[in-house]
């Protein structure tokens, strides 16, 4: 039966991984996970048999109303903790196994303070990250005074702490192990700036994987094996191909930590901006003959998306032809804003990416900046000493005029200010992008 | 010992070679999937709180058990859901 769920799943990650059968796949994946539950609980339980379900029912009518009412812009941090969960499952299945059975063989071991120690990780880790992306904490880049030589220390610390552990079997060693993977798990996701936070995400999710496949030797169980290995490697990959679609180095973004933040931010005294009434941008927009929107997650948060849509709608009835540029990373993750705006009902057809949108920028009339600020910024490609240096962004700035609708003069996710706002082809205009979209809409049908 | 390694060493192929090529707007959801999947953890804390013997055993099982299922059902309703997004 284990061998089905196996199947399942690596056929759930098959159909996640094209457009068409995504669904299936999801499926499937779900089929698969109640096939392999059912079948630990008939065959492998022995007694406590009510409190297993009682546990499960519990995980289930918490597990649900959380996933059924978080909202789509709120996704991301509900996957991280998520995720988190699961390596802290990891890790106290490998302790109560520890605790079952503390004489085993030195692979044994090894496997049991693995998966106690990366467990923990991903547990502290996945927090943190929610908690950045919630904003409960603040987004940018945490640098502890000595954060770089605490973190060398926890991870020594805990890779001696395995070594003995293995060495001698003692329960409270694992336990103090369990509490340095949490320090360690913190410490490594505190420097992470916020533009990053997903790639850590992704990352932790490969972790807890590991964390799994190694709960499973602990336990001589293939299918933990098989489904955590599954996970830890697709995670691996999907966090390069993450990574390089922010044309960054995974190591830079771990370890580089947006170094120079503050010091871009700072240093500039007020700077003249250009800003534009409604009328002035329904003129601009209703007259173009070509007009590329780059949404942001500010679109998101205002929940715009309708709104956008009708403008854009609009729009094209006057003949002016339209498309969308979607950042890869627009949104808080990887697709995000391409979930968000098939949601609003957005055709397909309309989402360009970067590689359409930026060889015929310089023929755009108008680039419509709704929310996003990062990924238009041109010093990701111009100035080097940027935090954000090398992220490929579109280059709105060489469109013909720019419209930059913002709420405030605050800067984006990353932290950083953006050169694009003093540009004087950019006009601003300021308000809740709902608001101003539902103004602009009602202006282009005077027009 | 050998015949785990050898799982393991073929399913860290099959999983590098099952996502190699994802269209990005596809990343978030086959993220969330795969958090789902690593839920299978569930298994593991059945199976340990199952044959716990002490109520140390017993208590850490149930709070991985319960933390394995939000894992699960939470991670596949909220891929479910971003899907649901991409049927036209």
């Amino acid at each position: 039966m284990y061998l089905v769920a196996s199947v399942c799943f690596v056929l759930a990650l098959k159909g996640l991984s094209s457009p068409k059968y995504a669904r299936y796949g999801n499926f499937i994946g779900a089929f698969g996970m109640l096939v392999a539950v059912v079948t630990a609980y008939v065959h492998g339980v022995v007694h406590n048999g009510l409190w297993i379900l009682v546990a499960v029912a519990l995980g289930v009518a918490v597990g649900i109303p959380a996933a059924r009412s978080v909202k789509m812009t709120a996704i991301p941090q509900m996957v991280a903790l998520f995720n988190g969960v699961g390596g802290a499952a990891a890790a106290l299945v490998a302790l109560a196994e520890f605790f079952a059975v503390p004489d085993t063989t030195v692979l044994f071991r090894l496997a049991t303070v693995l998966t106690v120690l990366i467990g923990s990780v991903s547990f502290s880790g996945s927090v943190v990250t929610f908690l950045k992306l919630q904003e409960l904490m603040t987004t940018r880049p945490v640098l502890l005074p000595a954060g770089q030589q605490l973190a060398i220390a926890a991870a020594a610390s805990s890779v001696a702490l395995c070594a003995v552990t293995m060495a001698v079997p003692n329960g409270l060693l694992l336990w103090l192990l369990a509490v340095v993977g949490l320090a360690l798990g913190v410490l490594f996701v505190l420097p992470v700036g916020g533009a990053d936070v997903p790639i850590a995400i992704s990352l932790l999710n490969a972790f807890t994987g590991l964390a799994v496949a190694a709960s499973g030797y602990v336990l001589a169980n293939t299918l933990l094996i098989v489904a955590g290995t599954l996970v830890g490697a697709s995670g691996t990959i999907l966090t390069r191909l993450m990574a390089q679609a922010m044309g960054r180095s995974l190591a830079n973004i771990l370890f580089g930590a947006f170094k120079a933040t503050t010091a871009v931010a700072q240093g500039e005294e007020q700077r003249t901006v250009k800003s534009g009434t409604v009328e002035d941008v329904a003129i601009l927009l209703g007259y173009a003959n070509n007009v590329v929107v780059v949404p942001g997650y500010g679109l998101a948060v205002a929940q715009a998306q309708h709104a956008v849509r009708e403008l854009v709608a609009q729009l094209e009835r006057r003949g002016v032809s339209v498309a969308y540029g979607i950042h890869p990373v627009a949104g808080r993750m990887p697709g995000h804003m391409n979930v968000l705006l098939a949601e609003a009902d957005v055709p397909y057809e309309q989402l360009k990416e970067l590689d359409d949108v930026n060889p015929g920028i310089t023929s755009v009339d108008v680039a419509v900046v709704v929310g996003a600020n990062d990924v238009v910024n041109p010093g990701a490609r111009d100035e080097p000493s940027s935090p954000i240096y090398g992220m490929p962004i579109f280059d709105v700035d060489r469109a013909k005029s720019v419209v930059f609708m913002k709420r405030s003069m605050r800067p984006g996710f990353a932290g950083v200010d953006n050169e694009l706002l003093y540009n004087p082809k950019t006009t601003l205009l300021f308000g809740d992008a709902k608001d101003s979209l539902t103004k602009l809409l009602a202006a282009v049908k005077q027009l | 010992m050998i015949d785990l390694l050898t799982i393991f060493v073929l399913a860290v192929f099959v999983g590098f070679e099952v996502v190699s090529k994802v269209s990005t707007i596809l990343h978030t959801p086959l993220m969330s999937g795969a958090n789902a999947i690593h839920g299978v953890i569930l298994v593991g804390a059945i199976l340990i709180t199952g044959s716990a013997e002490s109520t140390l055993e017993l208590v850490l099982g149930l709070i991985a058990v319960f933390l394995a299922t939000v894992n699960v059902v939470g991670g596949f309703v909220v891929t479910d859901r971003m899907l649901e997004m991409f049927k036209r």
